[in-house]
């Protein structure tokens, strides 16, 4: 038994994302086709070419019909599926690994997410019915996520102000990379002392530490490496994807602390594997992290191997993940700025990545790394809270390897 | 006649200052304090208070497992048609095959479910709780308290005896002094002056009745309690007794206020925590009739105290509840909802499966490592093992606070959520919310004790599950 991977087996040849943010004027369909169109655009083929599709949504509809019917897609497969936060990452997986098996030739992930026709701010989730005895649905997901800052601070002596002061630097990070992207929900930049300042949700976290309640999509078209030049110039070849569900045990083990993710650290583990990457700091161009809440921002550095334990709030301070750092992170503006449609965000991740590495961005936010020679990116993709989770993580590049 | 085995009561850790009601509605009110069951409370979860104090202590096990009969008697059920008392026989962990059964609408019913125990040849448990408020500015409101008391009546179970009853009189008589529709916010009460002539002479053929089934003189009465609403003919029935002035009990109605069906049971609780042995009590109560007990302590009770008495639950509870709260509390101001989607309602057939967790708060512990599991789980989190637990009751075992956060934006009906990560004594670890304190109390290492709280009621069902408090000694909240 083993993970193998599938390095360089499949490419992503086209993508499409809309604008994130509170689409009043769109429907779950209206999202759908954008996303699906300017996709099988980019990859210059018609939707009526695509052999199979993989729908990730959590909450905006149910069974392959979701997008079959607004796309009029006639007698084709179309499986829904539904990961926590992490959707979008797995419906990219499922696309590839068909693609890999030999079962089709060109396929599409898509993701959507229609959130703001609840009437509430946040995600609302339909629970099965429970005895409302396990704590669910009386914490919310800011207050599940603020566990992890006093708990941090106090392992590695962060005084609170330090600590706030490292969160609201992630938030300000994002929100600058946010204000030079056109699909952004949120394209202004943000003081430091708004953010520090704004009202508090949970714990130390502000309104200003939380990610954008918004609707989008976005969608991959994915074939075998060796047809991906017919259909792009410069094709990402997929290096690593990796999913793991934790056994929820942070809540039930007291050796749990609070300041990693576990499972994250699994998922990195098995991405870099497949992808033979050794040293990710120094080999990846630009990571695109599940920044939810700030804290979560944070400990992913150290998770994933970005940082040292410990050390990632200095390195925060210091600037090493801003767009001119010496590994940017996020430079879409993340969940943080771009925006969380759940079921969109995991493939909005690699539509930056996407953009970045084929030298697509636009030239303000364009990071200076993939100049440099680098030529992969990460994306991390994250459901659940600390101790119950699933992780997902990927790894793409432009070249591929001989 | 039986004997008295185990008894407690519950006195709310919230109180509020009676000056407070004048502060708002400009005048009312008056001076102490009064006793408040929190938004997280009802009669049922304050029963399973009072009825875990009456149990705890040694043989706890032993004390359960004898209890045949429970009797809940409240002027507030949580539920109409549905039993409450099987929730409360669930959350003390009662034995299946115990009679569990409500004696509710009247406050009589409280020293009914008393003298029903106390009278009963087997171990029989009587638990009595109310939530007393009237329309806001009356004197409902301000002298009302809320609160509970348990005993447990040994029959021929053997366990020794804290008190033998050794005579119960009763008077019954049809007259219409304190009524309210079911449902009503308020009482509505007759004439004071004619609630006492009726009970006056009630409650003199009742003590004379009970005294001389005992083979004893009103000088022989150590402490006399009278409990009952009609505050007039209470004091009255007091003054005519004929016993020293010295033997007649406080009511602790400045600290308290009277908390109606429980009165009884909390005052008696409150002697029996501080009579010395060989004393003779005689509880006399007046609702709708007048029913009189007297007891006689042994030496046994010294021992067998609760460990929170009465007194020291008074002196650990916050006055700082302000009277909007109250109101909102008892529902009489409604406020504006968190803006988030209403919580679920219990779904009946998974609270079944789990109702050893979700009303007894019973895990699970791995037989191959010993490794205890939050809520109990088929399969062994730290060894893996499949079907290899025993149960694992935890409502009593102390834990401390690993982690916390103040969730501003959960719903509530008080906000915000205080949600701690415990981590039990003897190991084992949960989320749940912390209750009866304020975001400046919580801290990494407080120390927590576990008590039966209402969640939230959706679509008519109540939730019922466990929450957190500090453990409060004379100090304030402990901690590690």
């Amino acid at each position: 038994m083993g993970s193998h991977g599938i390095r360089d087996r499949v490419a992503i040849v086209g993508m499409g994302c809309t604008q994130f943010g509170e689409h009043w004027d769109k429907s779950t369909d209206d999202l759908l086709v954008e996303a699906a169109a300017s996709a099988s655009a980019s990859a210059g083929i018609g939707l009526a070419d695509i052999d199979a599709f993989w729908l990730g949504t959590m909450g905006s509809g149910v069974s392959g019909l979701t997008l079959s019917k607004p796309l009029r897609l006639a007698n084709k497969p179309v499986t829904r599926l539904e990961n926590m936060c992490a959707t979008g990452s797995e419906s990219l997986r499922n696309a590839c690994y068909a693609v890999a098996s030999g079962a089709y030739d060109t396929v599409m992930a898509i993701g959507v997410e229609k959130l703001k026709d609840s009437g509430y701010s946040g995600l609302v989730g339909s629970n099965p019915p429970g005895a409302g005895d396990d704590g669910r649905g009386d914490t919310t997901a800011p207050a599940n996520f603020s566990l992890l800052a006093p708990a941090y601070a106090e392992k590695y002596g962060v005084d609170p102000v330090q600590m706030k002061e490292v969160l609201t630097r992630i938030a300000w990070k994002n929100h600058q990379n946010g204000a030079k992207n056109s699909r952004a929900q949120f394209r202004k930049e943000v003081a430091k002392e708004v953010i520090s300042s704004s009202p508090t949700v949970a714990g130390m976290l502000g309104i200003f530490d939380c990610s954008g309640v918004s609707d989008g999509s976005a969608a991959a078209v994915v074939v075998r490496a060796e047809d991906a030049y017919r259909y792009a110039d410069k094709p990402l070849f997929v290096k690593a994807l990796s999913m793991v569900a934790g056994p929820a045990d942070g809540l039930a083990d007291p050796g749990y602390d609070f300041t990693t993710f576990p499972e994250v650290v699994a998922s990195a583990r098995d991405a870099y594997q497949q992808a033979g990457i050794t040293d990710p700091r120094a080999e990846l161009a630009l990571a695109e992290v599940h920044d939810c809440f700030t804290p979560t921002e944070l400990v992913l550095m150290e998770d994933l191997g970005f940082a040292e334990r410990g050390q990632g709030w200095k390195d925060v301070l210091a600037g090493r993940f801003d767009l001119d750092g010496d590994l940017p992170v996020n430079p879409d503006g993340g969940l943080k700025a771009f925006g969380h449609p759940i079921g969109a965000s995991g493939l909005r991740m690699m539509f930056e990545a996407w953009l970045q590495l084929r030298h697509e961005a636009p030239e303000q936010r364009t990071v200076r790394t993939v100049g440099g020679g680098r030529s992969q990116a990460l994306t991390h993709n994250l459901g659940g809270g600390p101790g119950e989770c699933v992780s997902f993580v990927s790894v793409v590049g432009t070249e591929r390897a001989a | 006649m039986g004997g008295l085995v185990g008894y407690g009561a519950y006195i709310p850790y919230y109180l509020l200052e009676r000056g407070r009601i004048a502060g708002v509605l400009g005048s009312g009110g008056g001076r102490g304090t009064r006793s408040v069951a929190a938004y997280d409370e009802d009669t049922t979860s304050m029963a399973v208070a009072a009825g875990r104090a009456a149990l705890a202590g040694t043989d706890p096990q032993a004390r359960r497992d004898a209890v045949r009969q429970l009797f809940f008697a409240t002027t507030i059920p949580a539920y109409a048609d549905k039993t409450n008392a099987t929730a409360v026989h669930a959350a003390l962990r009662l034995p299946a095959d115990a009679l569990a059964v409500d004696m509710v609408g009247a406050v009589r019913s409280g020293v009914g479910a008393l003298v029903a125990a106390a009278q009963s040849p087997v171990p029989s448990m009587a638990v009595l709780a109310d939530i007393r408020t009237g329309l806001p500015g009356g004197s409902d409101e301000r002298d009302g308290g809320d609160g509970a008391a348990a005993f447990v009546f040994g029959g021929d179970g053997g366990m020794p005896v804290l008190a033998e009853l050794i005579g119960q009189a009763s008077a019954t008589a049809e007259f219409l002094e304190r009524w309210r529709s079911p449902g009503a916010a308020a009482s509505a009460v007759w004439e004071e002056r004619f609630g006492e002539q009726a009970y006056a002479p009630l409650a003199d053929a009742a003590i004379s009745d009970a005294l001389k089934r005992a083979s004893l003189t009103p000088g022989q009465v150590d402490h006399l309690i009278v409990a009952g609403l009609p505050a007039r003919a209470v004091r009255g029935a007091a003054r005519t007794a004929g016993v020293r002035p010295e033997a007649i009990v406080d009511t602790r109605a400045t600290s308290i206020g009277n908390a109606g069906t429980a009165q009884p049971g909390i005052l008696l609780a409150d002697v029996l925590d501080r009579a010395a042995a060989d004393q003779t009590v005689l509880l006399v109560v007046l609702a709708d009739g007048v029913s009189a007990l007297i007891l006689r302590t042994t030496a046994a009770l010294a021992a067998r105290r609760p460990p929170q008495p009465v007194a020291a639950q008074i002196a650990a509870a916050s006055s700082a509840l302000d009277y909007a709260t109250f109101l909102s509390w008892r529902g009489f101001l409604d406020r504006e909802p968190p803006r988030r989607p209403d919580p679920d309602r219990v779904a009946a057939p998974p609270a079944q499966r789990r109702a050893d967790w979700k009303f007894g708060l019973v895990a699970s512990t791995c037989t191959r490592c010993g490794t205890r599991s939050l809520p109990p789980n088929r399969v062994c989190q730290a060894c893996h093992a499949v079907d290899e637990m025993v149960p694992e009751p935890l409502a009593d075992v102390p834990a401390s606070v690993a982690t916390y956060t103040v969730d501003r934006l959960a719903y509530t009906p008080s906000p915000p959520v205080l949600t701690v990560v415990l981590d039990f004594d003897g190991g084992g670890r949960m989320r749940c919310q912390l209750t009866d304190a304020v975001p400046d109390e919580v801290r990494i290492g407080l120390r927590v004790e576990m008590t039966f709280r209402r969640l939230v009621t959706a679509g008519g069902v109540h939730n019922y599950f466990w929450k957190a408090r500090p453990i409060r000694g004379a100090g304030g909240p402990q901690a590690v």
